[in-house]
Parts: structure tokens; C-alpha cells; sequence
């Protein structure tokens, strides 16, 4: 065991992989000479060179479909997307092409490419910088959408992105980069066909994912010393959704409550909600709740970011509401 | 400035190859003309974007294309398909829906695809094929395998960013990509003067410094003449090049087009250029073709398009149980 930050595993993952398979390749933005606009592939280019590590001009639709392009031609490539605003000038390439083109060719290709991205706010970065938009992404058939919450899923899940055929795409928040965390350096791909309980409770069940996990088991451990024992979820994969996990939770503690800090119309928290409603709604003794973002383009300002994002006091209120 | 025009006369021909180009160009004629057939017989459905017209870009063109290289096209791919060699029977099946069909009824019309034959996909937003045509040649390239990448696409395509995108990326890694512009003047109905400020797509492509030749896209030798100069310097090293083939199309942009936009006088006077019949008519004068010539390839022609509609009518439905087969990889 060792500790490293969520920025050095997602390198010490990609580090592994230019070593071991020559078909892998990063590019994207300021990947190479720059380090990477989060530092997370720092030193790469020096190591590996730039024909492995490409900084690319900034034509995120070129060079996501590029990344489509050399997949479909038998490489492996890292494609990193600064953050998750810009890749909606790449969405044609997502949505049109690597979602479609195994399903579309009857099966001929496949697209194993993996793109990596940004996402989230809390770091007063205002409206084009900050959103959650990774439920979007979650809405498309044909792909698979990951989201790492700690420094070991970070690195496991990025070299288990590669393993796949299909396109994957790495929803990294960017709070989390300088996050600290315990981590086996020699372990390989992570499982990324299931959630993981992260505290276990029998009161209630609380779902998130990525960045505001750390923001849902603070509310936990507040919870616990009013006597209620929460059990926190942690979905890792938007798509395909564990839903097992959670319906089997539920079936225990018969409360929810979503944390999402996408927009809470027509997100993923929705989507969890309705299907607990539709395959587990006789388990429940309360209705399903979310805390999600308020549905503003992103402020600038501390304190009204602050009260976009949903806070561990949200979570603690939602919950107690169910209990009062 | 401006873009190399060939009007050079291109070189005399022998009457074999004359033939086969020719053939292919009706083969590419005749199956097309049984699609607006069957269309209208409720046997094709969805958009259907006939080639008509345009037979000597595709057919010239892939003579200096190898097997082992690949080929991007575009949602009018039915040409490129067929001279690629996709079988028409896969072809016509894919138009039926069936499923073998050479996307087993998933893709239609507008996305034909054989891996088999690197044949990519037919793309249907105008400009999407171009980055992946450039990812493809990316892989070569860092392979070191010497292949190239054909990327066609219309002349409305350079109103889209990822046409200047994947130009300026393409060149600046030197990638073997071979652009090949369909400039058929019309962007479904907005005329080329209507939607590009830089009417020379041509001199468009040279500002990202590569060599970009305008060429006559009615006249197959002088396409395939321009595409084999064109493929031996990618194949070389040099980076990409860019042809533009000018062409028209004869009918509308698709089946449903009433053709409003466009004088019916233009139509017929391009008509006047049918890059088939100018061909045969060249032929005949050089000695190379006769009436029993011609009769013989008809026949052939007819022959092939016939069995392509046996196989797509005999062909069996996709079982719908299997509609999420080949979604993913887990869905084999």
C-alpha cells in the first residue's frame, strides 16, 4: 500500500499502460509539453515521447473522432477532453459515431477508446467550467460512462477502461485531483460492472457518485450521531447502472435519497429514482428523494456556488425529514 | 493564389480497362436506377441519396485506391460501395432491411459498412467522417504501415468546423489521408455561392498548406489519372492531399426532393456531360467500343443489379429478439 493523490493514479494507470501495450497513445489539449491542464499526465511526454503523448490543436470534435478513427484501426488510444463543457463540441463524434458504430455496422467494428474528462464544480470556475453534464453522456445507448470517486478506483478503472472493446468514457471531478488516498499499486483493473457500498447503514440509503461522495459520507457520520445509520452508495458506473446494489439496499433500509450535482430535471438522479419506484416502490416508506444542483448555469460567486452545489447539510435535512 | 486545375488531356487507354470502367460505372447507374424503382415500390424506405451523375468520381477514383488502404464515405456511399466491391447482393439486402444486409438491417441506405473490405462507413452528418478518416490514418502511421485513407465527402462539407479541424490536423502530423471532395454544387438544396464565402474548395483546402487539385469529376480518366499522382505522394510520406472533383448530381437530393432550388435548364445541361455516355461516346470514337461491346456490358449489368434484388427479396428478417445484438461487446 502506498498513498497517492487521485491525479498521480490516474497517471501511475496510464504510465502502466504506454509500458505495457504499444497500441496506447494519449492525446488531447496541453497533454504533453504543458503536464496537462490538471497535471495528470505530468511528465508523461518526456517519458514516452511525443508521438505517444500528443498535444493536439484545440478541435475537440477532430480529435475525438480521431480517437474513434485509430481505435477502429487497432489502437488503444487515451483521449483526455479538458473538461466536460468543451467535449459538447465533440458530442457529434460521441453521440453519431462511437455510440453507433458497432451497432450500426451489424457488428463489423468495435471502438475501444477510452476518453477521459473533467467534470463538476466547487471551484467558482462560473458557468462554462463547472458542470455535471456526465448524465448526458449516461443517457446514450452503445457506451459505457465511469465515474471514479476514490484514488484507487481512479487507477483501477482507467486500466480497466482499456481492457473493454467499447467506448468508455471517465468522468474525473476535478475537486477530487489533489485527494489523497490509500492505493496497491500493483493492482490491476478494477471491477466496473458494479457499485460499491462504501458505509453500510440499515436506516436509510443515500446514492451518489464521484465528486460528492465525499459530501454524502459527511452526512452520514452527522446522521449516525442523531441515531440514524445510513448506508452510502457509490454507483462508480453510470452506464450500464448497477441497480441491484441499490434495490437491494433499499430493500433494507426502504428510504432513499439521491445525490446528484448534475440539474436535477432529467438526470441520472431521475433516472435511479424512477427505477427504484418502478421495481422496488413496496419497499419503501417514504418517497424517494434528491439533492441535486439548483437549476442555474453555474455563479461565480463563493457563497452562490456554494448554494447551487448540494452540501452535506442538504443531505442531512433531506434525511431527516423522512425520520421526523 | 490558386488550387492546380487539371485540364491536361489524360492518356490514351486500353480497351480492357476502358471496359471495366465503363461497366462499373453502369453497374453503379443501373443498380441505382432499381433503387428509385423499388423505392417507389415500397420495397426501400428511409432517405435514399442517389449517386446518379456523379458514377466517374467513385469508379476512377478507387482504381488508384488498394485493397489494403481505407475508405470513409458519406450517407450517397452506394457508388463507393459497390466499386469498393461490397458485394450489391449485401448491398440491395441492407436496402430491403434484411439481414444480409451488409449492416444486417441496422444501418440502411445511409450506412453501409464492410469491414472485410476497410470499407468505414457510410457517415450521415455532413463532415463527421473526415476526423475519423484522420484517426485511421493516425494508426498507420504510428504502426508505420504504409496504407492510405480515403475520406469522400460533399463540397458541403467545408462549411462544417471538422472539415478545417481534421485539415489542419491532418497535415500538421502528416497523416495519409487522402481527401476527396465531391463538390456536386449543392448542399441538399443551398447552392455552393449561397453558403461559402470561398467558392474554390480547392484553394479553401490549400491554405492548410497541402496540394489540393481541382479536377473534372465528369470524366473517370482524368479522376483516376489525378487520384493514382494523389495516392503515390500520400503513400510516400508527404502527408495528405486533397481533390476536388467537380460533379453534379442528376436527381434530387433524395427521394423526397422537389427540386426547387435549381433551374431545370442547369439540370439538363449538365446532363449533357453524363460522365457515362461521354465516356461511350469517347470510346466509339477512339475504336476501342461497338454496339456488341455495349450490349455485352448492358447485359452483364443487368444480370449483376437482377441477382442483387434476388438475394435482398430471398434474404431473411433480423429476428427482433436480436434488436440489441451488437450493441456492445456484451451484447455479441
Amino acid at each position: 500500500m502506498t498513498t497517492m493523490t487521485y491525479r498521480e493514479a490516474l497517471r501511475s494507470a496510464m504510465r502502466d499502460a504506454l509500458e505495457r501495450d504499444p497500441r496506447v497513445f494519449l492525446m488531447g489539449e496541453d497533454v504533453g509539453l504543458y503536464g496537462g491542464a490538471f497535471a495528470v499526465s505530468h511528465g508523461l511526454i518526456e517519458e514516452f515521447g511525443p508521438e505517444r503523448v500528443r498535444d493536439t490543436p484545440l478541435s475537440e470534435s477532430t480529435f475525438v473522432g480521431a480517437g474513434i478513427g485509430a481505435a477502429l484501426n487497432g489502437m488503444r488510444p487515451i483521449v483526455e477532453v479538458m473538461t466536460v463543457n468543451f467535449s459538447m463540441l465533440a458530442m457529434d463524434q460521441v453521440l453519431n459515431n462511437a455510440a453507433t458504430l458497432r451497432y450500426m455496422s451489424g457488428g463489423q467494428f468495435h471502438v475501444p477508446l477510452v476518453v477521459r474528462m473533467a467534470t463538476g464544480g466547487g471551484r467558482q470556475l462560473g458557468a462554462q467550467h463547472s458542470h455535471s453534464l456526465e448524465g448526458w453522456y449516461a443517457h446514450i445507448p452503445g457506451i459505457r460512462v465511469l465515474a471514479p470517486a476514490t484514488v484507487a478506483d481512479a487507477r483501477g478503472m482507467l486500466l480497466a477502461a482499456l481492457e473493454q472493446l467499447d467506448p468508455v468514457f471517465i468522468f474525473e471531478h476535478a475537486t477530487l485531483y489533489p485527494m489523497e488516498g490509500d492505493i496497491d499499486e500493483q493492482a490491476g483493473a478494477a471491477d466496473i460492472d458494479h457499485a460499491a457500498v462504501r458505509r453500510a447503514g440499515k436506516d436509510v440509503t443515500l446514492v451518489t457518485y464521484g465528486g460528492s461522495l465525499g459530501k454524502t459520507l459527511e452526512a452520514a457520520a452527522t446522521l449516525a450521531e442523531e441515531g440514524i445509520e445510513a448506508e452510502v452508495i457509490d454507483l462508480r458506473t453510470l452506464r450500464p447502472l448497477d441497480m441491484a446494489t441499490v434495490l437491494e439496499s433499499v430493500a433494507r433500509t426502504h428510504h432513499a435519497v439521491i445525490i446528484d450535482e448534475a440539474w436535477r430535471t432529467g438526470s441520472l438522479a431521475a433516472e435511479v429514482s424512477a427505477q427504484i419506484m418502478e421495481r422496488a416502490f413496496n419497499e419503501l416508506d417514504w418517497p424517494v428523494q434528491r439533492v441535486c444542483a439548483a437549476e442555474v448555469p453555474a455563479p461565480y460567486a463563493k457563497h452562490m456556488e456554494d448554494a447551487t452545489l448540494p452540501q452535506a447539510a442538504q443531505i442531512v435535512r433531506a434525511v431527516q425529514e423522512m425520520f421526523a | 493564389m490558386s488550387a492546380r486545375t487539371a485540364r491536361d488531356a489524360t492518356p490514351p487507354v486500353e480497351r480492357e480497362h476502358a471496359l471495366a470502367l465503363l461497366e462499373a460505372m453502369l453497374r453503379i447507374r443501373r443498380f441505382e436506377e432499381k433503387c428509385a424503382e423499388l423505392y417507389q415500390a415500397g420495397k426501400i424506405r428511409g432517405f435514399l441519396h442517389l449517386y446518379i451523375g456523379e458514377e466517374a468520381v467513385a469508379v476512377g477514383a478507387m482504381q488508384a485506391i488498394a485493397t489494403d488502404d481505407a475508405v470513409v464515405s458519406t450517407y450517397r456511399e452506394h457508388g463507393h460501395a459497390l466499386v469498393r466491391g461490397v458485394p450489391a447482393e449485401r448491398l440491395m439486402a441492407e436496402l430491403f432491411g434484411k439481414a444480409n444486409g451488409c449492416s444486417r438491417g441496422r444501418g440502411g441506405s445511409m450506412h453501409f459498412f464492410d469491414a472485410e473490405r476497410r470499407f468505414y462507413g457510410g457517415y450521415a452528418i455532413v463532415g463527421g467522417g473526415l476526423p475519423i478518416a484522420v484517426g485511421l490514418a493516425l494508426a498507420d502511421k504510428m504502426r508505420g504501415d504504409a496504407r492510405v485513407t480515403a475520406c469522400f465527402f460533399g463540397e458541403g462539407a467545408a462549411a462544417e468546423g471538422e472539415f478545417h479541424e481534421a485539415l489542419n490536423l491532418a497535415v500538421l502530423w502528416r497523416l495519409p489521408v487522402l481527401f476527396l471532395c465531391e463538390n456536386n454544387l449543392y448542399a441538399m438544396g443551398t447552392a455552393l455561392e449561397r453558403s461559402e464565402s470561398e467558392t474554390s474548395i480547392a484553394e479553401k483546402a490549400e491554405s492548410y498548406r497541402l496540394t489540393a487539385e481541382s479536377i473534372d469529376g465528369m470524366d473517370v480518366l482524368a479522376v483516376e489519372a489525378a487520384t493514382r499522382r494523389a495516392v503515390e505522394a500520400v503513400r510516400s510520406g508527404n502527408g495528405p492531399y486533397f481533390l476536388e472533383f467537380r460533379t453534379y448530381r442528376f436527381r434530387g437530393h433524395s427521394m423526397a426532393d422537389p427540386e426547387l432550388y435549381r433551374q431545370k435548364a442547369e439540370v439538363e445541361e449538365w446532363k449533357q456531360r453524363d460522365p457515362i455516355a461521354a465516356f461511350e461516346t469517347r470510346l466509339r470514337a477512339a475504336g476501342v467500343l461497338d454496339d456488341g461491346d455495349m450490349a455485352r456490358v448492358e447485359h452483364a449489368v443487368a444480370s449483376f443489379v437482377d441477382a442483387a434484388v434476388a438475394a435482398a427479396e430471398a434474404g431473411p428478417w433480423e429476428p427482433v429478439e436480436d434488436l440489441l445484438t451488437y450493441l456492445t461487446s456484451e451484447t455479441p
